[in-house]
């Protein structure tokens, strides 16, 4: 039965953030975000729009308005398998998959993201293997997500994992790249501070 | 000219018969290639939902280290995936554009003994083996043509858009005209050609993003395509190894087999089979090879 207790369906102002919108378009790919028309071409030409629960075009609405949490904790952001259909079709030319990972990034970054959702853990545990080999693990990033999220996943997927096996088409031990990924891991720190700082010096110039 | 060979994660595990027949055929085409020493993973579309400093220069290391083995002149990069493909070109116009990401690169790379010029372009096979080694010479070298063959060349997105640089964003034709050359005859379905294939999204999500490799599958099927070619390993992994799952998902009885297009046009050009990984596939295309082969 249908519940008949009265809820508010719009929040007050307090309620949003109201500098999330700059945020957003301060990150790159944001750029264009406020040159939106909302004609919501990108909604109809995204293969994965009928499952979202804001479409693309909701979710540029929403940053703009301030409404992170319903943009950081929903699914929209995370079912995006970055096609670029929308990107190409944009008639603003707004790069929609990339303000995409900067929602991606953010959801992050604030430990905002939904926990069992598997597609930010994937990013997570894919970004963890790299980040000890230099290489990415199929077996050993599939396992760990399903390990975190939905292991009964790992028994539905056990049959096709074998026959990859015996053909040779996974690795079960972990590839590693040639050379120490302990340079790679201190070069990316560098760039990451080095950039870092040059922001902030930009920052206070401005 | 020699090219730099930049393989990706996947072609050395589940993508390895894409490895094994793409080199066999550039060996048959003349295109010579050398793997890039020290490379790493270019970070996929994970290290972008992560980091985006880190997503940069993960990519753009491999870019560095291409032109420190070759100081002099412009380089030729050969990404076979289509990730590995749009993410090196992403991360190379990153570093060119943004001045305080690429203010960065050159200095912690400068200080790890690497710098980064910009002079490296990247290549996707179908590109230079379309525009460098030509349709002409590759009919040439098919001394088998796939006389009879149906094949739905299936392109996925991430090496048309956002960038389309060697192919039509929206009818790509370089995989039909490189298969044609080979002698077979190809199908006529633009709206699915670089429709998405759901990516990571079919294994993640399943029942999202399994539909998605499912709408290309029944489509071929109903063009009465043999086979499908794909050109990239993500792709070919989904429309081939879910499809055990997608028997059940969908109640049909779909068995297509989903191959390399270097598979195929190495097979035309009378390479064995064992050397173009067609034992290693987990739907089989040796009915349809025989077809053609009669």
């Amino acid at each position: 039965m249908k519940s008949l207790e009265i809820e508010r369906r719009i929040k007050y102002e307090s309620e949003v953030n109201p500098d999330f919108g700059k945020e957003i378009a301060s990150m790159t790919g944001g750029e264009d975000l406020y040159s939106c028309i909302q004609c919501g071409t990108c909604s109809s030409t995204c293969p994965v729009s009928i499952y979202m629960h804001y479409t693309p075009r909701r979710v540029i609405a929403l940053t703009r308005a301030g409404f992170e949490d319903e943009v950081l904790t929903h699914n929209t952001i995370w079912l995006c398998a970055s096609c670029y259909a929308c990107t190409v079709d944009c008639p603003k030319e707004i790069r929609i998959t990339d303000v995409m990972y900067a929602l991606k990034r953010k959801a992050i970054e604030r430990g905002a993201y939904p926990r069992r959702f598997p597609v930010p853990a994937l990013a997570k545990e894919f970004y963890n293997s790299v980040h000890r080999s230099g290489r990415s693990n199929e077996i050993h990033t599939v396992t760990k997500t399903f390990l975190k999220t939905n292991p009964l996943k790992l028994f539905k997927n056990a049959a096709m994992g074998i026959k990859l096996l015996l053909r040779g088409r996974l690795q079960i031990r972990e590839e590693k790249m040639e050379g120490a990924p302990a340079e790679v891991r201190e070069l990316l720190d560098a760039v990451r501070q080095k950039r870092k700082g040059l922001e902030q010096e930009a920052a206070k110039t401005v | 000219m020699k090219y730099v060979y930049y393989p990706g994660c996947s072609l050395k595990s589940s993508g390895k018969p894409y490895e094994e027949s793409l080199l066999e055929v550039f060996k048959k085409a003349g295109v010579e290639v050398e793997e890039l020493g020290g490379w790493n993973c270019c970070g996929a579309t994970a290290y972008m939902s992560v980091d985006e400093s880190d997503a940069m220069a993960l990519a753009g290391r491999n870019l560095a280290l291409a032109e420190k083995e070759h100081p002099e002149g412009r380089i030729e990069m050969i990404a076979p995936c289509n990730a590995c493909y749009l993410v090196l070109m992403k991360a190379k116009k990153q570093i060119e554009e943004r001045a305080h990401l690429g203010a960065a690169v050159q200095d912690a790379f400068s200080r790890a003994g690497m710098t980064y010029r910009g002079e490296v372009t990247i290549r996707h096979p179908l590109d230079v083996l379309v525009n460098d080694v030509g349709l002409d010479r590759i009919k040439e070298l098919c001394t088998r043509p796939l006389k009879g063959l149906k094949v739905a060349c299936y392109y996925g997105c991430q090496i048309v858009r956002p960038y389309a640089t060697f192919d039509d964003q929206f009818n790509p034709m370089t995989m039909d005209n490189l298969l044609r050359a080979a002698g077979a005859e190809t199908v006529e379905w633009t709206s699915m050609k670089a429709r998405c294939c759901g990516g990571t999204l079919t294994g993640t999500i399943d029942s999202a993003g399994q539909r998605l490799s499912y709408i290309i599958l029944k489509e071929a099927r109903r063009l009465q395509a043999d086979v499908v070619a794909t050109a990239c390993p993500l792709c070919q992994f989904n429309l081939e190894c879910y499809q055990g799952s997608m028997r059940k998902r969908f109640d049909d009885d779909l068995e297509m087999p989903s191959l390399f297009f270097s598979q195929l046009l190495g097979h035309a050009m009378g390479i064995k089979r064992r050397k173009l990984g067609l034992q290693d596939m987990l739907v089989s295309p040796r009915k349809a090879l025989k077809a053609c082969e009669a």
